[in-house]
């Protein structure tokens, strides 16, 4: 008895140490934001300030790269969405024989590390500016393009997971029937599919915007002359640290915070929706039941 | 025009205008029409939606997947050094990442063969690292904990994600810094005099690089061991098992697929960081992806940085063909 007690202390106290793991370096980092000197420093607290939230604020060249970001960002999610839910519908079409190698292509951006997939952008694209004879003004030298297209890569493949998960559940005979009442292929795409689709295809989005936004890797190669958020940052954290970066990071975690709790909200309240929606579809049951029933 | 290349971008063009020609063409010639509608595809999908799904894969298989990375590969076999010359393949950019500069003394060029082993020996050891560290929360969450903790805790695992890479990594540079926290309180309490460069003796970029992917440790063998069946693990105990077997011989041989994809994803993300290292290596450490991104952005060379970059892709390919081979899983379960 006393091993076993013995043994969930020892279990407590790892998760606890694995916790403080995770979350240790990003408490010193929002301590810091808020101490005056002017090199991050968590202890000693000498004064608590607000000054580096409003250095942050004035940071052109951190606010145009976040403006870049955002567009990118978006830019990522008409192009990178679309993509993946084409190839998921596909992937149930194609050949059965073609389907491995098909699969194989098709996940390979998501085992590939995140430079080689901006280097191969980056040539490719140059080559054939190169080779279409284009002027240093049009999309195969621009940054922001570039980066779309080299992030939308890997992001793709993300969205397909997500709808190829969402579409084990389809009911084919869905689309049969429709096809069956006289609908045209166009208005099963749009009216059946797709709003089965919804709930995948926004958090697609989602995801296809937070992975392009906080990308580094591939968009370091691929963004040139021009600049992001994270190539900004990255900039700046080499050269020399000042503690408007941590403030930065207490922002950004009080927005995922927000959103996070937001998302519970939702969540639960769709839960309370569906449970109603569930009673009410019994009563409805057993009063038919009650009804036909033999008095 | 002569290049074979060339002639492949031509036809490859040719066929995405053709699909994006399709429906303009259904209105003009009745003919084409017919022809496109004998396609049992077409005939399943209409024509709207099946140019639209053989458009968005063809582009996104062909110009963003396929053509980049063949591209990237012939490239490396060309001299594109200043002065070099661009026409035909040569193995000189290769040659260079093993023997250096033919006028150099040493026999091989040591400092960039370093620095590719220590990348991919670092990663491996950062891999197992983060393995050691997730499996027993993973256990924990899947088959220990209960709904609402559980739930919390997945809560709680995924937050620190959402900090940027780079700011995950600033922190440890502030924990780390010769004034950061770490010193601070081992200087405080005597145990040392001087501060340690923690930067210095890399044990900061370790940290930070088995800091940056747990997440991508833990949540693949989370689902591997979820959806075990806990009576399996009361069984094998019944049996009078000891813990360390329950585990050697029920879970660990359940949760392979879980297993592999979470090494994969940590080595493969590891020996391509960049952030990490360049925040937090120190002045003398190089990462192998530091010297591709010299090569193009200092050394003006891209086809040499071309060739390192399929070097780093060659041995993920390799890790990953091992990682296969070891654990006997197919490559869609690496990748969810």
């Amino acid at each position: 008895m006393t091993s076993d007690r013995i043994q969930k202390y020892m279990i407590r106290f790892y998760i606890g140490m694995f916790f403080l793991y995770l979350f240790g370096p990003l408490i010193l980092m929002g301590i810091t934001a808020f101490n005056t000197p002017k090199f991050p420093t968590a202890i000693p607290i000498e004064e608590l300030t607000l000054e580096w939230f409003s250095v942050l604020a004035n940071d052109k060249e951190m606010i145009a790269g976040i403006q870049n970001s955002l567009l990118i960002g978006v830019g990522v999610i008409f192009l990178a969405v679309p993509i993946g839910l084409a190839a998921a519908l596909l992937m149930s079409q194609v050949h059965k024989k073609v389907q491995p190698i098909y699969y194989t292509i098709v996940v390979s951006p998501l085992l590939t590390p995140g430079v080689i997939l901006g280097i191969s952008t980056l040539v490719f694209w140059d080559r054939l500016g190169v080779w279409m004879e284009a002027d240093y003004d049009t999309i195969f030298y621009s940054g922001i393009f570039l980066t779309i297209v080299g992030q939308s890569t890997f992001i793709s493949a993300y969205c397909m997971l997500i709808f190829l998960s969402r579409l084990q559940r389809f009911d084919r005979t869905q689309e049969e029937a429709a096809l069956d009442l006289g609908a045209t292929n166009v208005q099963v795409f749009w009216k059946i599919l797709i709003p089965f689709l919804r709930p995948a295809i926004g958090s697609a989005a989602v995801l296809a915007f937070l992975t392009s936004f906080e990308n580094y890797n591939t968009t370091l190669f691929t963004i040139q002359a021009e600049s992001t958020l994270t190539t900004v940052l990255a900039g700046k954290v080499r050269l020399g640290t000042n503690p408007s970066l941590s403030a930065l990071a207490v922002v950004i975690v009080c927005v995922t915070l927000l959103g996070a709790i937001l998302h519970e909200v939702y969540r639960r309240k769709e839960m309370r929706k569906e449970k109603i929606a569930a009673e009410a579809a019994k009563r409805a049951a057993d009063k038919a039941d009650n009804a036909m029933a033999p008095v | 025009m002569n290049d074979p290349l060339s002639t492949f971008f031509v036809v490859f063009l040719a066929v995405i205008m053709a699909l994006t020609l399709a429906p303009v063409l259904q209105n003009n010639s009745a003919r084409v029409w017919e022809n496109l509608r004998q396609i049992k595809f077409v005939r399943k999908n209409g024509v709207f939606v099946s140019t639209y799904l053989v458009g968005a894969v063809v582009l996104w298989v062909g110009l963003m997947i396929v053509a980049p990375q063949l591209y990237m590969v012939d490239y490396s076999f060309r001299d594109g050094a200043i002065g070099g010359n661009p026409e035909g393949h040569t193995l000189v950019n290769y040659s260079y990442l093993i023997f250096g500069r033919e006028s150099d003394e040493a026999w091989f060029n040591w400092l960039h063969l370093q620095v590719f082993l220590r990348t991919i020996i670092a990663s491996v050891m950062v891999t197992l690292l983060a393995f050691a560290l997730c499996y027993p929360i993973a256990y924990y969450l899947a088959q220990t904990a209960r709904g609402g903790t559980a739930r919390l805790f997945l809560i709680c695992l995924i937050l620190p994600f959402w900090v940027n890479e780079i700011l995950r990594a600033f922190a440890f540079r502030i924990l780390f810094g010769s004034s950061g926290v770490i010193n601070a309180v081992l200087i405080s309490i005597g145990l040392i005099d001087d501060p340690i460069d923690f930067i210095k003796i890399d044990v900061a970029m370790y940290a930070g690089l088995s800091y940056a992917y747990i997440l991508l440790m833990v949540f693949p063998i989370y689902n591997a061991i979820e959806s075990l069946d806990h009576n399996q693990i009361e069984a094998a105990r019944d049996l009078g098992s000891p813990w360390w077997r329950i585990h050697y011989r029920v879970v660990i041989p359940y949760a392979k697929p879980g297993i592999a994809s979470g090494c994969t994803m940590v080595f493969m993300l590891s020996a391509g960081a960049l952030a990490v290292p360049q925040i937090l290596g120190g002045p003398s450490s190089l990462w192998f992806t530091q010297i591709i991104y010299d090569w193009f952005f200092s050394g003006g060379d891209w086809a040499r940085g071309s060739a390192y970059a399929f070097v780093l892709l060659f041995s993920c390919i390799i890790f990953v063909l091992t990682i296969m081979r070891l654990f006997k899983v197919n490559l869609g379960e690496l990748a969810k």
